[in-house]
């Protein structure tokens, strides 16, 4: 998930085990400050006005390659997460699979804007990319999630992205979308069909008012979750149209 | 080895409501998604291995929480079941079929799991809480009610395929029978017991968007 | 198929409100048959009514737009290409439909449940419907009484309707009314034209007869 373009090329073998952990607080005068900020290659931080960007130092996640980022926003602080480029899910050398994990924690009036630049699920790769978001009463999350099915012209590797959100320890949603040669059927009528570009944004918290379900196109829709919650679910056949579709839905505010 | 029982609550005769209901598929032929067998084929695979998947999970999860001490927390897994549904319109049908499954499972099966399930949610059960409740009422466990969930994908489907598209029942039966491994399959992974919030979940973005706009249609065969 | 003659209507088996199966071929009249019993009985009784359409929700549209009924007491269901399979084999749907009439309206003592249009195999399901009202009507020919099946032998009471136009389509009544008889032994049959009489007098008649031996059971 996190790559800027370009990336040094990495030796084949060399497999990462990388902890990442981000703590935001309130810093009591209506702002957010970092109390933890620990990067770990490849994934450094860098705080900018446009929020917090994930910056890798190297290509991937490669097979083998296992990262697990742990963020806590502390009640009422607000932090926004995005990545600078696209990140290239690239098979390993020996066939082992790739993971990025994600489990974030939002205190009451907290809120956590997980906007990151799509997934590219390349040719050969089996990558896995699962979250779960606890959220506090009051808590607010915006979470999208882009998956480019293989470069331009290729077939994707496999691929799942995984999302799984309580409110106030209550399932709010659980849905993965899975893609590639394991995965029977992915690109049929009944799963994605011809689509190359697939994704999500979920929008949930207090402020948020669930509208009318709405068909955006015939393989885009918004949808209103039971909880304070609308998820837009949409195939595409590019990666612009997909996130045209999902800012339809909603325009996060920069 | 499938007990019989198995073979009653995958019938789709058991009168449960799923013949009015075509999984999608009336709105992936009028898409002209689906036209002809391989076609169907592609499409109940897609399903069975997406919302049939996670169908069969839950309902196979379902199954095992009613053994546990102290009975099954209905409430609890109805809402993991929900929160697996992200169209509303889909929920909607959800609780219907899940309404409609218990009435029939307590005329076969009477049970006092079946009695705990309707007292603890008068609105109703998702359909995969229901289909797991019917299971451990039929006397099935856990892999059994997987391969029912994930049968019923596929032969509602079909069956649907077959009455609005006229499609040559020999080679839909050939289909279907082709798929049977596929159902197995799904069975396996969905039956693989672990926390309810990390049972498989793959949904489809494309059934999704289809339903919404199936339910807003003037002139329709099925209801869902 | 199930036609049983030993088998006089069981009356009041079903919990519940009184439901009254309507059934018959495309366009015979059942749905004016439903509006004019809402029409003639509304007031008496209080009553919901549940229909099933093949393709649309027709039906209870030109309920709601009759303004017979409030829309609460109005549902539809959808049969999934096999009208009959949701009145006799698989009747889930149709007894969701009753129960949440009921929970929105608990004071409901009689349905009335319409059946998609379909053929003379249709019939409704003992456990859907505790009375059955066969509706065909005389511009099908005078032949069909003769030709039989479920509805036309079975049903609680037959019902013939459009007698206006027996004339315009060279319809003997008599003929009719001679192989009913013939078809259905003692079950009664009436005569009706919906578009001379709106209130359906006589079929108000017969179902208001009926009633308290439904309601109280047998
Ligand atoms: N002339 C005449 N027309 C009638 C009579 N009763 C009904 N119709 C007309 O016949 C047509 C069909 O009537 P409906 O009540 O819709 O028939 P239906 O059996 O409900 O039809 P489906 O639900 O489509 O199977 C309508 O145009 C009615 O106005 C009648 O007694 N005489
Ligand atoms: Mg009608």
């Amino acid at each position: 998930m996190i790559a800027t373009a370009p990336a040094p090329p990495r030796a084949g073998t060399s497999r990462l085990r990388a902890e990442v952990r981000i703590v935001a607080e309130a810093d009591g005068r209506g702002g957010t400050r970092f109390a933890v900020l620990r990067g770990a290659a490849p994934v450094s931080l860098r705080p900018t006005p446009d929020g917090l960007h994930l910056v890798a130092s190297a290509a991937g996640p490669l097979g083998g390659d296992v990262v697990a980022i742990d963020v806590r926003v502390g009640a009422d602080a607000a932090l926004t997460v995005r990545t600078a480029a696209a990140s290239l899910a690239l098979p390993g050398r020996d066939g082992a699979p790739s993971a990025v994990t994600v489990t974030a924690e939002v205190g009451p009036g907290g809120s956590l804007r997980w906007l990151p630049e799509p997934l590219v699920a390349v040719a050969g790769c089996r990558h896995t990319a699962s979250a779960t978001v606890r959220l506090a009463d009051g808590a607010t999350l915006v979470w999208r999630d882009e998956v480019m099915l293989g470069r331009h012209g290729e077939p994707p590797g496999d691929v799942v992205t995984r999302l799984a959100v309580d409110v106030a320890g209550r399932p709010l949603t659980r849905h993965e979308l899975r893609a590639g040669p394991s995965a029977p059927g992915w690109d049929g009528p009944g799963a994605l069909g011809p689509c190359r570009a697939a994704g999500s944004l979920l929008v949930a918290g207090p402020g948020h008012r669930a509208g009318e379900p709405a068909v955006l196109s015939p393989t885009a829709a918004t949808l209103p979750l039971d909880g304070p919650a609308t998820l837009t679910t949409a195939t595409a056949p590019d990666a612009p149209t997909l996130r045209r579709l999902l800012d339809t839905a909603h325009r996060p505010p920069r | 080895m499938l007990p019989p029982a198995a073979l009653l609550l995958a019938d789709t005769r058991l009168p449960a409501g799923g013949h009015a209901h075509s999984q999608g598929l009336e709105a992936a032929a009028a898409a002209g998604e689906v036209h002809d067998l391989p076609s169907l084929r592609a499409y109940t695979l897609g399903r069975l291995w997406t919302t049939g998947l996670t169908t069969a999970a839950m309902a196979a999860a379902t199954l095992r929480a009613c053994s546990a001490e102290g009975g099954a927390d209905w409430a609890g897994l109805d809402a993991e079941a929900g929160a697996r549904i992200a169209s509303p319109v889909l929920r909607d049908v959800s609780r219907r079929l899940g309404r409609q499954l218990l009435r029939a499972a307590t005329a076969a099966w009477p049970d006092p799991v079946l009695d705990g399930l309707a007292a603890a949610l008068p609105g109703g059960a998702h359909h995969p809480v229901a289909l797991g409740a019917a299971g451990a009422a039929a006397g099935l466990d856990d892999h059994a009610v997987a391969v029912c969930a994930g049968y019923l994908s596929v032969t509602e489907a079909t069956g649907a395929a077959v009455r609005l598209l006229g499609l040559d029942p020999y080679g839909v039966a050939r289909l279907v029978a082709g798929l049977l491994d596929e159902v197995e399959a799904a069975a396996d992974e969905a039956a693989a017991p672990r926390a309810l919030a990390d049972l498989p979940c793959p949904s489809s973005p494309r059934l999704d968007a289809g339903a919404q706009d199936h339910a807003t249609w003037e002139v329709r065969l099925f209801a869902s | 198929m199930h036609r049983d003659a030993e088998h006089p209507t069981p009356l009041g088996r079903n919990p519940g409100p009184v439901r009254v199966g309507i059934g018959g071929p495309v366009g015979s009249g059942k749905t004016a048959l439903v509006a004019a019993l809402c029409r003639t009985l509304g007031a008496e009784i209080p009553l919901g009514v549940v229909t099933n359409d093949i393709y649309t929700t027709e039906d209870a549209d030109f309920l709601h737009r009759q303004a017979i009924l409030p829309p609460a007491r109005i549902r539809a269901v959808a049969t999934g290409c096999c009208p009959h399979t949701a009145i006799r084999d698989d009747i889930a749907a149709n007894l969701d439909a009753v129960e949440e009439l009921v929970r929105a309206e608990p004071s409901i003592q009689l349905v009335l449940v319409e059946s998609g249009g379909d053929n003379l195999t249709a019939t409704f399901s003992r456990a859907l419907a505790d009375l059955q009202i066969f509706v065909i009507d005389v511009a099908g020919g005078d032949k069909v009484p003769r030709k039989g099946g479920p509805g036309v032998t079975s049903s609680d009471l037959l019902v013939i309707n459009k007698t206006d136009l027996a004339p315009l389509v060279g319809a003997d009544l008599g003929v009719m009314d001679r192989d009913a008889r013939a078809r259905r032994g003692d079950r009664p049959t009436l005569f009706t034209s919906l578009r001379d009489d709106p209130g359906a007098t006589a079929v108000a008649d017969w179902l208001r007869a009926r009633l308290p031996a439904v309601a109280v059971g047998s």
